[in-house]
């Protein structure tokens, strides 16, 4: 395994009081393999990200669990251990690729210190570096835009270049935090294509984060749904979208538009999940999805049900019990 | 880039043409020369034949054109108190001022930049409380306040550097230099702290602010992200990020800083154009007045067209290349 994480509890301590951002959460992936992680804003899909890279801020912090990269456990580090951990052996990739990229410098320097911060590499050596990897990520003529500044790239080119840097030192693991949400639809299919290919290629693990499903299905081999900090439900792709056992999840498929339904029966109604998600403060009791559900009974209100096998998944639901 | 000099150089000409207006009508407006250089015990026919002389019969627009010409080449006339070319008073008086001032600017530079720096890294730690507390003091304390307090606990009550002047001075061709003997520069200190004082906590909280502001942006993260050191990251990506502004207001601080010298100039007797310019308003001393207005004015519109220069090596985004943009 690339990455274990197991029992994950993330809280925010403030004044008013603990908050618990994330609980008990554990996934693993495996190398060359894709996970996504989907759910609402807010469901800490994020935070767990940000938990792994070490890049909580305070208020923030690891309250319990433990986070494992290659077996080694990364939780604990001193702040050093970790820097030397990120961008190494963990790449990042944020959501915004106009506002990830310092605007004063050349995407070429932005490489070149990078590449130098990981790997024992001369000037010369660490250009030819960063001009095979934009070559990588597809921009055209390497050569002449290395000294290009951000603000001379389209926003799907820049995508490309912070694929290109978090890439820079052959991470084991890279974390992709909505990384297409602030593209077109169009450019979206090749940022992802890339994603998925450049993985495979170099044999990394992928934690990609989203709220898009299309992006999962295209994506993913498998998909952990999160909902008010925990895991609802983690299984193969194909499995948790066509067969999805959690009534969150299956409340979350059927919100998704399908063509072939609509034209099918011109008003088939998109399913909707009533309510909106608890906040931090007022998460319910025994499962945290209960006064949402349908189908929720009265061991839902008071014991709080662990992710368990439903067929090829695990599903957090205490009518698969 | 060359129009773009250009153009700020029109302006600039346009802004000292329109200050010499202002500067020509203090002649016009503070009393009338002719009674000033006579006296009230004089003929009428004597009167006309000065006013003629002097060329102050001639048409207002004659008269401004004259001045401009003139000015250009840096001849404001004779100083009325001490009969001497302006031009020379002011020449003598030019490197105090500029000595001073520089001094004054690189301390409230290297101080404020560093404290900015240090407050904002280290948020919560006491140097910093105390940090911004003695900024507070020096924002809200008059600057003759400052000096004065400096007077009385440095020099009267310790002894340790001088109240007032410049010390000895060593003549390098018309440049008299005061960094040169230790007098000179024990002479120094106070009045640059206290003409610098106000704009280093000034810079220090600019800093501190744009710091906070800019540790906050994505790029910053993402930089930590890439596992990039804590010094890349706060000196080469957060703080050369903060730069333009510092970089306005810096500017425009220094231009301040050489003008309002004057009250620290006064306070410790500091022979500079300040002193002398104060000295010029007590005797209604009209060319010397008119001289420094114009002098500052100069100062001002170079450092402005150096500040705007400097945006383009900092931000490579303002380097207007349209080849180069976004396709």
């Amino acid at each position: 395994m690339i990455l274990e994480v197991k029992d994950l509890r993330i809280e925010f301590r403030t004044r008013h009081g603990t908050l618990v951002a994330v609980d008990g959460v554990s996934f693993c992936i495996a190398p060359g393999e894709v996970l996504g992680v989907v759910g609402e804003s807010g469901a800490g899909k994020s935070l767990t990200g940000t938990a792994i890279i070490g890049l909580l801020e305070p208020p923030g912090c690891i309250a319990a669990g433990e986070i494992r990269l290659e077996g080694e456990r990364i939780d604990n580090l001193p702040y050093e251990a970790m820097r030397r951990i990120r961008g190494r052996r963990i790449g990042a990739i944020f959501q915004d690729p106009l506002t990830s990229l310092n605007p004063l410098y050349t995407v070429g320097e932005q490489l070149v210190e990078t590449i130098r911060t990981h790997l024992d590499t001369g000037a010369a050596e660490a250009k030819e570096r960063a001009l095979a990897l934009l070559r990588e990520v597809g921009i055209p003529a390497p050569e002449a835009r290395i000294d290009h500044y951000p603000h001379q790239f389209s926003g799907g080119m820049r995508q490309r270049v912070v694929i290109a840097l978090a890439l820079c030192a052959e991470p084991r693991l890279i974390i992709a935090d909505e990384p297409t949400t602030a593209l077109d639809v169009s450019i979206q299919a090749q940022i992802i294509q890339l994603l998925k290919r450049l993985a495979r290629d170099h044999g990394a693990a992928v934690m990609l984060i989203t709220h898009d499903m299309g992006v999962i299905a295209e994506t993913a081999d498998r998909v952990a749904v999160m909902y008010a900090g925990r895991i609802a439900e983690i299984g193969p792709v194909r499995e948790v979208i066509r067969a999805a056992r959690h009534p969150y999840t299956v409340g979350l498929m059927g919100s998704i538009p399908k063509i072939r339904v609509a034209t099918d029966r011109m008003h088939a109604p998109l399913v909707q999940i009533d309510g909106a998600m608890p906040r931090l403060n007022a998460i319910p009791s025994g499962c945290a999805f209960h006064p949402r559900c349908g189908k929720s009974f009265e061991r839902c209100r008071n014991e709080r049900p662990e992710p368990r096998p439903a067929g090829a998944n695990l599903t957090a639901c205490w009518l698969y019990d | 880039m060359l129009a773009f000099i250009l153009r700020r150089l029109a302006q600039a000409v346009l802004v000292m043409l329109s200050v010499g207006l202002i500067a020509f009508s203090l002649f016009r407006f503070v009393g009338d020369p002719v009674l000033f250089m006579l006296g009230q015990d004089v003929t009428p026919e004597a009167r006309v034949r000065i006013t003629q002389m002097l060329g102050l019969d001639r048409p207002f627009y004659v008269q401004y054109a004259k001045f401009v010409a003139r000015a250009a080449q840096g001849d404001f006339g004779l100083s009325l108190r001490q009969a001497q070319p302006v031009s020379k008073l002011i020449a003598e008086r030019l490197p105090a001022t500029l000595e001073l001032s520089m001094v004054a600017a690189l301390f409230a530079l290297a101080g404020g930049v560093s404290m900015g720096v240090y407050t904002a890294l280290r948020r919560n730690s006491w140097l910093s409380q105390v940090m911004l507390a003695v900024s507070l003091i020096g924002i809200s304390l008059p600057t003759f306040l400052i000096g004065i307090l400096l007077i009385l606990v440095f020099a009267v009550q310790l002894g340790w550097l001088p109240s007032f002047g410049r010390g000895d001075t060593v003549a390098l061709g018309w440049w008299s230099t005061g960094f040169l003997t230790a007098s000179g520069l024990t002479s120094l200190i106070l009045p640059a702290i206290t003409l610098g004082l106000f704009q280093m906590t000034l810079i220090q909280r600019l800093v501190r602010a744009e710091m906070l502001e800019v540790l906050r942006t994505d790029y910053v993260k993402f930089a930590r992200a890439r596992g990039l050191t804590d010094r890349a990251v706060h000196f080469g990506h957060a703080l050369k990020n903060t730069l333009v502004p510092v970089i306005t207001i810096t500017g425009l601080q220094l231009g301040a800083i050489i003008a309002f010298a004057i009250i620290t100039e006064t306070v410790f007797q500091w022979p500079g154009m300040g002193l002398l310019f104060i000295q010029a308003v007590g005797f209604a001393d009209v060319p010397v007045m008119a001289a420094y207005l114009c002098l500052i004015a100069l100062f001002f519109v170079i450092i402005n067209l150096v500040v705007d220069l400097l945006y383009y090596a900092v931000d490579p985004r303002l380097r207007i290349d349209r080849t180069l943009t976004a396709h």
